[in-house]
């Protein structure tokens, strides 16, 4: 079998090919994007670009799951 | 047309009228911003800590309250930027976590040299199983190091090597650079897509590559 790391780093080389959001626009639209997704809205409709962006940002993507464990938690209890 | 703003829930407003008042009820509502920031950052220390092992819990919690303080500071200077699409907590939440994340990944790379430069291509070679998966596994890593080499800008080849072969975090580069991790990642996006140009115009599909199991 050929090995994993080749095609992981195929996608961290080219990244998403779609369009994509940037980091401060990652970053203003984060807070909205999780509730959508905790509301079990399609946020990716409403935030073109957002998962594009995550896929390509391994800093944007921890943030996005932080926040979403966090908030995701509290609603939990 | 007119803009329809949504409404703000009322907790939301009870925050946004608090940190706007004056004297004990903008202080009490200060103290209460900032615990509320010191949880969040120390979640984001908790959840870390696994790739942290040499630091001490001592560290993390200095690392956590530097994070708290430095969120207090951006939220209270961005108010103004607070539109009401989520609870104002997650809007808050985020700034704490973002500043506890680039604090980790900045002390986790401390003392450490920052590689611009390839180093992990042999470890993407080997592995095929046939001598014609062999070749085109070649020719695909020659493109590529030929694309790097050739149609990127010295800057965009540091930048796309440093953070997209050897794994340095955004944070940790831009501080280096002394640069935004918002401009890095533009100089990213620009090398990926003339990576991915070149690579069309060399034959090569990156689709082909990307589906397979």
């Amino acid at each position: 079998m050929e090995r994993p790391d080749l095609k992981q780093a195929l996608v961290r080389l080219l990244g998403p090919a779609e369009p994509e959001l940037g980091c401060d626009e990652c970053f203003a639209e984060l807070d909205r994007y999780v509730e959508l997704e905790l509301a079990g809205a399609d946020a990716d409709a409403a935030v073109p670009g957002f998962q594009a962006h995550l896929a390509g940002c391994p800093a944007c993507r921890e943030e996005h799951e932080s926040l979403r464990a966090l908030v995701g938690g509290e609603q939990a209890l | 047309m007119e803009t329809v703003r949504p409404a703000i829930d009322l907790d939301s407003r009870r925050w946004l009228h608090d940190l706007r008042a004056s004297g004990s009820t903008y202080d009490d509502a200060v103290a209460r911003l900032h615990a509320l920031l010191l949880r969040a950052a120390r979640f984001e220390v908790a959840r870390r800590r696994p790739t942290l092992p040499h630091l001490r819990g001592n560290e993390l919690d200095d690392i956590a309250l530097e994070a708290a303080d430095d969120a207090l500071v951006n939220v209270l200077r961005r108010l103004d930027s607070y539109r009401g699409l989520s609870r104002f907590t997650t809007w808050a939440y985020k700034f704490a976590l973002l500043e506890a994340g680039v604090k980790l990944r900045r002390r986790a790379w401390q003392g450490r040299e920052v590689p611009l430069e390839p180093e992990s291509w042999a470890l993407l070679a080997g592995g095929s199983p046939t001598p014609e998966r062999e070749l085109a596994q070649q020719e695909l890593l020659g493109s590529l190091q030929r694309g790097i080499a050739e149609a990127l800008t010295p800057h965009q080849r540091q930048v796309l090597v440093a953070l997209a072969l050897n794994g340095v975090p955004i944070d940790v580069l831009a501080e280096r650079l002394e640069t935004t991790r918002g401009a890095l990642y533009k100089t990213l996006h620009d090398a990926r897509r003339k990576l991915r140009e070149h690579l069309a115009a060399a034959g090569i599909s990156v689709e082909a590559w990307l589906e397979e199991d």
